[in-house]
């Protein structure tokens, strides 16, 4: 926060992001339609983590932040994907 | 007269110098008061409820009341009394006095906090009065009645909602508050044991309550716009909700429990006069139980349908999860050997909470194991299994601390034969209500119905006139701390003897706590 005149962000990188972030939508909108069965949600999550990943990583600026605050917000993700993990021993063995 | 938070001019007057106060010791009074009016309110509908149950076919109400009663009952004393509960009420209290601190780290977020709570409550107590009327699904919401209901779910859940938001920010405010603003000298192991375990549950408040919040959330835009999220016809799955419901309801009951361990912790060794026993332990095990506690939720869904890998493995976390609460149990039994104990009140009370959390503890392991849960599963023995551990357990450690921090919070003494006479009334009339309860769920006698077959008949009356001793004996204990506040003996700074350092300031405290900020040397149960 406060060194944030410090770096700059080029055009490039954001229109670069930009685009992978719609890439990433068309191949989950391209994979919804393969059918992949009890694989489908994990890739839909997969994809959506990498380009939520993206989202806070450029254009929310946390690749500038401190160690801790990065370390903070990994505490609920890690928390969310052990949640899920193990919602999907259910889910994939029924 | 010695200035106090009480007598000292605010901003404000009257009601306003309360609800608009951001004094942490007036915050938590504020919860107090308004969980002590929902809690006799939830009493009454279970008083109702034992009533109608004392006689076969309908008795008092007809069966649509009843169901509306249990919902009722189970969503006031979960939602608007326990999970606020000890860290709302006692933990805002003494919290920041434990830890030498002039307040909290947010205080208006505090009052932010109060304010989500109580409108929240009015919201989900409006629910009853208008729409379809009552909501009538249990307090656990299952789909896919609660969204083909035609009673008023919807506002309920929104009220539980705004509850939510409040219990996520108490968290956030507690745990940076005790990261913060610890006094100078008072390193992490020096702190006291009730700090470690509002510590352990401000990080569940902070990580599983946005869970609900979303689940309600889903539950609402069902009920609205019908999108699928639970409804096999549409792609969606009906246990997705029970996931989603218990993901946070399980790691809430540690959001109930935990306090209350931290409670019997704090009141021990001053009524045993001697330092705890494993200090450490007890703190780790907080933490244990805060982080394993996200893994079990499953044990609630053993007969859902869910896969049997599944079932094993959270059989197994379950079975996991419990070891931590017996090294507290084993601690604080460890600490009273050799101890020069006093019966007091509050003693009496950790007593009666350890005998009924241990049935309550290890009747849930009964339920975690596979093939007696199907057994036992939607009968009374969970009805008794859950009330040994929520009431037995965490009331009693609520009234235990309650009368330990009364001579703090008020400035006066309680009198000590009245709370005798009452916790007897309490822990008999505990014992009644709901120890047959068991045995009945081990016959078959399936909860939330409001009739039975006629040979079940003898242990619901034992169980009703168990309710009337036990009301009895609640009405007593409260009469007897009211009637206290104005005729009580004045209690002095430190009438137990206690070590931590909300003893070492006046009672009742000054508006900024502490003349001085005390410099902290020793840990926190230091006895010759
Ligand atoms: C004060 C005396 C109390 C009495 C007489 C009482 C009685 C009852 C009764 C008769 C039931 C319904 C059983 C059924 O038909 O399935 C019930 C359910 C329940 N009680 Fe209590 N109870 C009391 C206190 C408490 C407390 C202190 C708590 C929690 C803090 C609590 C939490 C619940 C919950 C969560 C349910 C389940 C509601 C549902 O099925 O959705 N009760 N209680
Ligand atoms: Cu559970």
């Amino acid at each position: 926060m406060n060194e944030q005149d410090n770096h700059i962000v080029t055009t490039k990188t954001f229109a670069a992001v930009w685009i992978a972030l719609l890439m990433l939508t068309a191949i989950t909108v391209s994979v919804a339609k393969m059918h992949l069965g009890a694989f489908s949600a994990f890739t839909a999550i997969a994809i959506a983590s990498a380009k939520a990943g993206l989202v806070l990583w450029y254009f929310m600026h946390l690749k500038y932040e401190k160690r801790l605050l990065k370390f903070l917000l990994l505490v609920p993700i890690l928390t969310l994907a052990v949640i899920i993990g193990l919602t999907f021993v259910d889910v994939w063995y029924r | 007269m010695e200035t106090n938070f009480y007598n000292t001019p605010g901003k404000h007057k009257g009601i306003l110098a309360w609800v608009l106060s951001t004094d942490h010791k007036r915050i938590g009074l504020l919860y107090l008061s308004c969980m002590t009016a929902f809690f006799l309110t939830g009493m009454t509908l279970g008083l109702l409820m034992r009533l109608e149950l004392i006689a076969p076919g309908r008795t008092l109400m007809a069966a649509s009341t009843y169901n509306a009663l249990f919902t009722l009952h189970g969503v006031i004393m979960i939602f608007l009394f326990i999970i606020p509960g000890i860290p709302a009420a006692l933990g805002n209290f003494m919290l920041p006095l434990q830890i030498g601190a002039q307040d909290v780290s947010f205080p208006r977020l505090n009052l932010m906090s109060w304010w989500f709570y109580i409108i929240g409550a009015a919201v989900a107590i409006t629910s009853l009065f208008t729409g379809g009327g009552a909501p009538d699904t249990g307090w656990t919401f299952y789909v896919p009645y609660s969204i083909r209901t035609g009673t008023n779910v919807s506002l309920a859940v929104f009220g539980v909602f705004l509850m939510g938001i409040s219990s996520t920010l108490t968290g956030l405010n507690f745990v940076t508050t005790i990261h913060r603003l610890r006094a100078p000298g008072m390193s992490w192991f020096r702190m006291p044991l009730f700090v470690w375990s509002i510590y352990a549950t401000g990080w569940v408040q902070l990580l599983a309550t946005p869970v609900i919040a979303i689940t309600l959330l889903m539950l609402m835009a069902e009920r609205f716009f019908g999108i699928g999220f639970f409804d096999p016809a549409k792609g969606g799955d009906p246990i997705l909700f029970e996931h989603l419901f218990w993901i946070y309801s399980h790691p809430a009951v540690y959001i109930m429990i935990l306090p209350a361990m931290g409670a019997v912790s704090e009141i021990i060794p001053v009524f045993a006069r001697r330092t705890i026993f494993g200090y450490k332990a007890i703190a780790f095990s907080s933490l244990g139980i805060a982080l394993f506690g996200y893994l079990v939720w499953g044990h609630h869904m053993f007969t859902s349908g869910m896969s049997d890998e599944a079932r094993m493995i959270f059989s197994l976390l379950t079975f996991l999860v419990a070891v931590p609460s017996g090294i507290k149990v084993f601690n604080w039994v460890a600490s009273l050997y050799k101890g020069s104990i006093r019966l007091d009140t509050p003693f009496l009370y950790i007593m009666a909470f350890i005998f009924l959390f241990s049935i309550g503890g290890l009747t849930g392991l009964v339920q975690g194991a596979l093939a007696t849960n199907v057994h036992v599963h939607g009968t009374y023995f969970i009805v008794a299994h859950f009330h040994y551990v929520m009431f037995g357990g965490t009331v009693f450690a609520f009234i235990a601390a309650l009368h330990y921090w009364f001579p703090k919070m008020s400035g006066r003494m309680y009198h000590e034969g009245r709370a005798r006479i009452a916790a007897l009334a309490l822990f008999i009339g505990f014992n009644t209500l709901y120890f047959p309860m068991f045995v009945l769920g081990w016959q078959g006698m399936p909860r939330r119905y409001y009739d039975y077959l006629p040979h079940y008949q003898p242990l619901h009356v034992v169980s009703t006139v168990g309710s009337w001793i036990l009301a009895t004996g609640i009405l007593l204990m409260l009469y007897n701390l009211f009637r206290s506040l104005r005729t009580g003996e004045k209690a002095g700074d430190n009438p137990w003897g206690g070590t931590t350092l909300e003893w070492k300031t006046s009672s009742p405290p000054p508006v900024e706590n502490f003349e001085k900020i005390p410099e902290v040397t020793t840990g926190p149960y230091h006895y010759q």
